[in-house]
This record gives structure tokens, sequence and C-alpha cells, in this order.
């Protein structure tokens, strides 16, 4: 059952300095589906794949809405995402409260990576097994950061967590300097390119698996949101229109309205590659 | 020192009665404060009274929160001493966030307004009246909160007598001028103001201070000594014990 | 102390949590619009203690609140409000029903039954069916559905004059002309802005400034708004009721 002799309490350190029970921690988050973010100059963005445990069930939500101004996708426990963010959603609440002003983003951040560092070091404690894109937006601009069960956050241009998230980690880092300067339906279409790549072979994004979440400006096919740019959640029809602005897989993964399909790196259409975070077996 | 009884009635009625041994200060007299073209300007007086004992003739009553705000009190100098503790270790907590969150004015104003409002729905106010003010992101600030927790925001504010002396000659010099007065011509609207008010409160001091905020940062002057003419008061006639 | 006086025995002294900080607001229902409005001036005794301190507040696209008596206790309770609904979005991905909100504020309002808010409320917007409505509070919560309400320092000269003008109390209809149920919008916008410069007149607490919200039903036009000089929309969300403010000066003295 137990695959190292020192992972049942999280307290105690293995000969190697490691602590395993954050590391299973870190392991439940890669079991759950994938989310992606990335941020442009304006915007800042998360993507996920929803799943369902059947045909008769309901999707599993994604992404939550922490006040005007954050919101977050979530991979791992949806129980334990639950707790973090209605925390989320109290400290923003009360910023606006004491001092009438929206929390900054990095505080929000910090605030759960300090609330999963105690469970790290406190006997008799659990890790959170959830792990969390973050988005945010205040007067130094957008930002996007990610939160994992060990305590550690940190801010990023592009990220991906979950399952298979390496896939799409390896398109972000390839298309990661072309998104400053992306509109909003530009860099939706990098997300979703991204998003698409953690999927499993036969399956593909559709407008029942998909969320995207944004903070910024109103983009061209929206027609709901209020012009200031509060965060948002778009599924079901809403999402069409992006879906279907997406490159063929087949022809090509680019750069949207700039690459060819020579572009496209050998391999990339086969397969996915053996990355090493597919769902993992937890018992040997 | 301040016993409080409390007594609620079953009709709602709240009654309380508070026991002061009366021996505290008082910082009695007004806080005056304005928007020019460039930001705000506050002054007050150095005097902190105890009962009509001119007590402390030298103390500061405008105070700096971070870099972009000033506060001015009156009101218990005890509560008031208490209220900049906690705007101090709220600017520490604040500066070793290190982000550039820093609070402005606005938010400064929110959190006095929240403590004092606390303070008072547990029937133990902090017995002062408060002005705030500051510039952050090109936006000036200016507003007001007392010990009830009442909270409001204009072009023109002033505590105690200075409500009822003051503030219509400030209104009049500033009210619609707010986007052209210069610093200089609210320096003069507001020494002009000290004076008159010094001539009437019986409790204030001609030796007070003046706040200046702008986008650059706050500036508090040395203390400012009016020059102040009496003899007029010979002339007078009419009322008091002197009638002829 | 003021008294001067220095006995050392101790002296007793009242602390009253409460002020009256003056102002008027008022609500009136259509058949399928809501407008409420409140004067700006913020006093206490004889003093002005500022021209611009807004009374009304948008709750949510279809929902309104103005809050007269002691401004600290109605800012802290509007405060409250916003809190409390900004929960349900959370927890339902909408916003709340108007009548839900009126009941929530009926047990604010009553959890404070032995330390009251002592502000009056007046709650005007769309139900889920369409139709205008107003709801009145008391400091404690009491509340009813009603079509139209003045209340604060104003309210004995204001309530009369909508009784004659919206009820048509005293009035005798034309034969076969019955009274109309419901007034058109800009018959409404009229009456309250003539309530308020007669507020003003004959009230020292009453003027400075006039903001009057104007709740539309979905799907209703925008006819009686337009042409309204300086009218501002104030809805968040594209479909659904919708919000605007109109702002008008009042005498300052």
């Amino acid at each position: 059952m137990f695959r190292n002799t020192y992972d049942s309490d999280n307290t105690v350190f293995s000969p190697q300095g490691r602590l395993h029970q954050v590391e299973y921690a870190l392991e439940a988050v890669k079991q759950g589906s994938a989310a992606v973010g990335l941020r442009s100059k304006t915007h800042a963005i998360l993507l996920a794949l929803k799943r369902s445990t059947g045909e008769l069930a309901s999707y599993q939500q994604k992404m939550y809405r922490i006040d005007d101004h954050v919101g977050i996708a979530i991979a791992g426990l949806t129980s334990d995402a639950r707790v973090l963010s209605n925390f989320m959603r109290q400290q923003a609440m009360s910023s606006r409260m004491v001092f009438n002003r929206p929390i900054p983003v990095n505080r929000l951040v910090s605030s759960i990576a300090d609330k999963a560092q105690v469970n790290t070091q406190e006997y008799g404690r659990r890790p959170y097994g959830v792990g969390f894109l973050v988005i945010g937006g205040d007067k130094t601009g957008p930002h996007l950061y990610e939160f994992s069960p060990s305590g550690n956050s940190y801010e990023y241009y592009a990220m991906s967590i979950g399952a298979r998230s390496q896939s799409a980690k390896t398109y972000l880092e390839k298309h990661y300097e072309s998104f400053m300067d992306c509109n909003l339906e530009e860099l939706i279409r990098h997300g979703l390119h991204a998003l698409r790549e953690t999927l499993q072979q036969d399956k593909e994004l559709t407008i029942n698996n998909t969320s995207i979440g944004i903070i910024g400006p109103v983009g061209a096919h929206e027609k709901t949101a209020h012009p200031d740019g509060p965060f948002r959640i778009l599924e079901g029809e809403d999402i069409e229109v992006y879906l279907k602005s997406m490159t063929p897989k087949e022809s090509a993964e680019g750069a949207p309205g700039t690459t060819t399909a020579a572009d496209a790196p050998a391999g990339q259409t086969g397969p996915p590659p053996p990355t090493g975070d597919d769902d993992v077996q937890m018992a040997d | 020192m301040t016993h409080i009884t409390l007594t609620l009635c079953t009709n709602g009625q709240v009654i309380t009665r508070i026991h002061l041994q009366k021996e505290y200060n008082e910082l009695r007299t007004s806080v005056l404060a304005l928007k020019f073209k460039d930001g705000i300007m506050m002054a007050a007086d150095t005097l902190a009274s105890y009962g009509s004992l001119a007590r402390f003739k030298s103390i500061q009553r405008l105070q700096p929160v971070g870099s972009s705000t000033v506060i001015g009190a009156s009101g218990d100098m005890s509560d008031f001493q208490y209220i900049q503790t906690l705007l101090d270790e709220l600017t520490v907590e604040e500066f070793t966030a290190g982000d550039h969150h820093e609070l402005g004015p606005a938010e400064i104003h929110e959190y006095l307004s929240r403590v004092m409002y606390a303070r008072r729905s547990k029937m133990n106010p902090l017995w002062n009246s408060i002005l705030v003010g500051g510039v952050k992101d090109g936006k000036s600030f200016l507003a007001y909160v007392d010990l009830l927790g009442t909270t409001y925001s204009a072009s023109t504010l002033a505590t105690g007598y200075g409500a009822y002396i003051a503030l219509p000659l400030l209104r009049k010099a500033v009210e619609g001028r707010e986007h052209e007065l210069t610093e200089e011509e609210a320096r003069k609207i507001m020494e002009e103001s000290m004076k008159v008010l010094f001539y009437r409160d019986a409790r204030s001091l001609n030796k007070f201070q003046i706040a200046t905020v702008k986008e650059s940062g706050v500036t508090i002057s040395d203390p400012i000594i009016l020059e102040t003419a009496w003899g007029f008061a010979e002339g007078i006639r009419g009322y008091g014990a002197q009638t002829q | 102390m003021p008294d001067g006086s220095f006995a050392s025995h101790p002296q007793e002294r009242q602390f009253n949590p409460y002020s009256e900080n003056g102002g008027t607001i008022l609500a009136i229902a259509g058949a399928d619009f809501s407008v409420i409005a409140g004067d700006t001036r913020q006093s206490e005794g004889y003093s002005i203690q500022t021209r611009y301190a807004p009374k009304v507040f948008r709750l949510t696209d279809r929902a309104v609140l103005a809050v007269n008596g002691f401004a600290a206790d109605g800012n802290m309770f509007v405060k409250k409000v916003k809190q409390r609904l900004e929960w349900y979005r959370h927890a339902h991905a909408k916003d709340m029903p108007l009548k839900a909100i009126a009941r929530l504020i009926q047990t604010m309002l009553y959890a404070q039954r032995f330390f009251p808010y002592y502000v009056y409320n007046i709650l005007g917007g769309i139900e889920e069916d369409g139709s205008g409505a107003v709801y009145s509070f008391d400091p404690v919560g009491s509340y009813e559905r009603e079509a139209c309400r003045a209340a604060g320092a104003a309210q004995s000269l204001v309530q009369p004059f909508l009784d004659n003008q919206i009820y048509f109390k005293n009035q005798l209809a034309a034969p076969n002309q019955p009274h109309p149920v419901h007034l058109p919008l800009s018959d409404v916008l009229s009456i309250v802005i003539d309530s308020f410069t007669g507020a003003t007149e004959r009230h020292i607490e009453v003027g400075d400034g006039l903001e009057i919200y104007v709740v539309l039903a979905h799907g209703r036009s925008v006819q009686g708004l337009e042409g309204v000089p300086g009218v501002q929309e104030l809805t968040t969300s594209g479909e659904g009721d919708r919000v605007f403010v109109i702002r008008r000066e009042l005498k300052k003295d």
C-alpha cells in the first residue's frame, strides 16, 4: 500500500529531506482535469477542461468568481477548493469593508499560500489537495498566479495545472512571448490551443466541457458584460465563437494567423508524447 | 478615566451613563481643511487644553499617515494618541508588504470610519472629530469622521467651533474654485481663517501648523505664530459688563 | 470640559450614540418602472456638513435602496446589505429578487431590535413578474409594499402631496374618467422634482442636490427618459432590468 516509509505523517521529513505527504498532495492536483492561464497587457484569462463522471452526470465546476477583480480555476479536490475559495471571498469582502478597496491580488494569493503552508507543518493536518490558477486585475494591470498545496505561489506570464498540463505548458512556452500584445480573441485562441494539448486522444473541446474566465475589457464577441471588465465566466453557447476560431488540430497548432503547417514541430500531430504526468496510480 | 454604565430597556431605548472623572486633556480647538489646485491643505493650532487651562501649548495635531495622507484631530488627546498607534501599526504592516499597494487617504478614512463606528456601537467611543486628507493617483481626497462614525466629504471642512466661524469663510473662498486656487492663495485663506478663529474662539492659540499634501508628498510646516492686535478691544462698547 | 467647572466629584455625562442628519427620500412605483429619489444635503443641527452625500444606492440592476436618518447607521447598513447580496451572487450566480431583498432588509433591521439602526429605508425596483414596486421600512424592520412613500425630514410635507398626486386623495374623478392606477414615467418624474423643490423651499434640512434613480423593467422602452437632460445608465449586464440616474441641482440656501 505505502510507496514510502516516511509518508504517513506530513510533519516528518524523509532522510532525503522530502515531505512525502506534500508531494502526494501535488499529485492530487495532477489528477484533476487541466486548467490553463495566460495574460496580455490588457487581459488575464483562464481556460479549464470540465469533467463529468458519465453521460448522465453534469460537468464539475472548474472556475469560481472571488470578487469583481479576481477569479480562479481549480485542479484537484473540488471540496478543498470550495473551502479555500470561500476563504478568499471572505478576505476580498473584508478588504472592501475595512478599506473600501479591492484586495491586492498578490496579497490574496499569499493569504491562501500561508494557510496551505500551515498544513504542511502542523501535526494532525493534511495538505490541501487542490491547486489554483488565480487571475486578477489591479492598478498594476492584469496578473496570473499559481497556488499549490505546498504553500508556494508564483506569478506567471502563462501557466497550466492538472492532468497532462505539461503538454499545455510546452505550447505556452513556445508562444508566450507573443501573448503580451494579443487582443482578447487571440489570447483566448492561444489558451484553447494550449488546453487542447491536455486532451486524451479521442476527445475534443466542446461548449460543454470548456470554461473560459476573463479579466479585462469586454471583447468583440461579448454582449453582456460590464465595460470595465470585471471577472466573468463564459460557458456554453457563449464560447462557441471562440472554439470555432481555433486552428484545426490536424493542419497546424500555431500562433493564430501567423503560422503555417510548416511551423508545426514534428510529432505534434501524433499522439501526445509521454510526459510523465499522466494520471498517477497511487497504489502499487 | 471613564466609567460607563449601560442600561437597556425593553422598549429598545438605550440609557447610558458615563462617569467622567475630569482628568483628561482635550484638543478642543478646530481643525480646518480645504482643497486647492494641486492637493489639500489642513491647519490646526498646537494647543491641548485641560478644561479652560491651556495645559500644553506645543502639541502637534496634524499627523502624516503613509506618504500621501495627513490626518488632523480634535477632541480627546489620549484617544487621538491611541488612534495614532493604530495607524502606525497599519502603516508598518503596509510597508512590510512592500508591494506598491500603499493605503491612500480614502482607504485610511474608510478604516478610521470602521474603527470609530465600531467603538460607538460598543458605547465606548473614541472622543474625536478627525479630518483626513491627501492626494493619490492624481485624485485629491478630503473627508471627516467623528465619534459617532458619521462621515462626509467636501472641498472645505472644519471641526469644532471652526464649523461655525471658519467654514463659512472657507466655503466662500473655495467652493467652485477648487481647481484654480494656487497653494499661495490657499495658504492665505488658511492663515486668515485661523486668525479669525483665534480672535473668536477663547480656547484657541495663535500658534498653528499647516499641512500640505500634493502628489509629491506630505509637508507639515513648523509652527506659525500669528501677529495679532488687540487694540481695537479698547473701543468696543455695547455688551458685557462695560456698556458705556 | 466646556463648562469649565473643576469640581473633584465625578461628573455624569450621557453618550448619545445617535444623531439625525436630515434630508428626505421618496419612491414611486409605476406599472413597469420604479423611481427612487433623495436629496444630497447632509446636516446636523443648523450646520450643513456637506452638500453632496448620496442617500440613494444601486444594489442590483433591479433594486435601488434609499436610506434616511442617522447617516453613519445608514452607510453601514447599505454596506452590510451589499455584502449579503454579494454572498447571494456567489451562492446562486444571479442577483437576489426584489421581494427577497425586502425580506432580507427586514431581518437585518430586526436583528438590531434593541440597538436599532436609526434609519428609514425605502426600497424600489422591479419584481420578478416585471412590475414596479416600492417597499418601505421602519427602523426595526416593519415593512410593506406600497405604490409610493416619502420619508425623512420633509416626510410630513411630501407624503400628503404624493397621496394627492399618486393616490388621487381628495380628488374627484370626472364622470366616466376614473383615476389611472399607474402614472406614466414622465408624470412621475415631474412629481418627484416638484416634491423636492417644494421640500427645499419649506424645510431647512432639504436641498443642495437631487438624485433620481429610475429602474425600468426588462424589455420596456426608455419612453419618459428620452430627452431628459443628464441621464446616466448604471446597468451592469446587457439583458434584464435597467437602472438610470438623473441628477439635479436644488437650492443651496
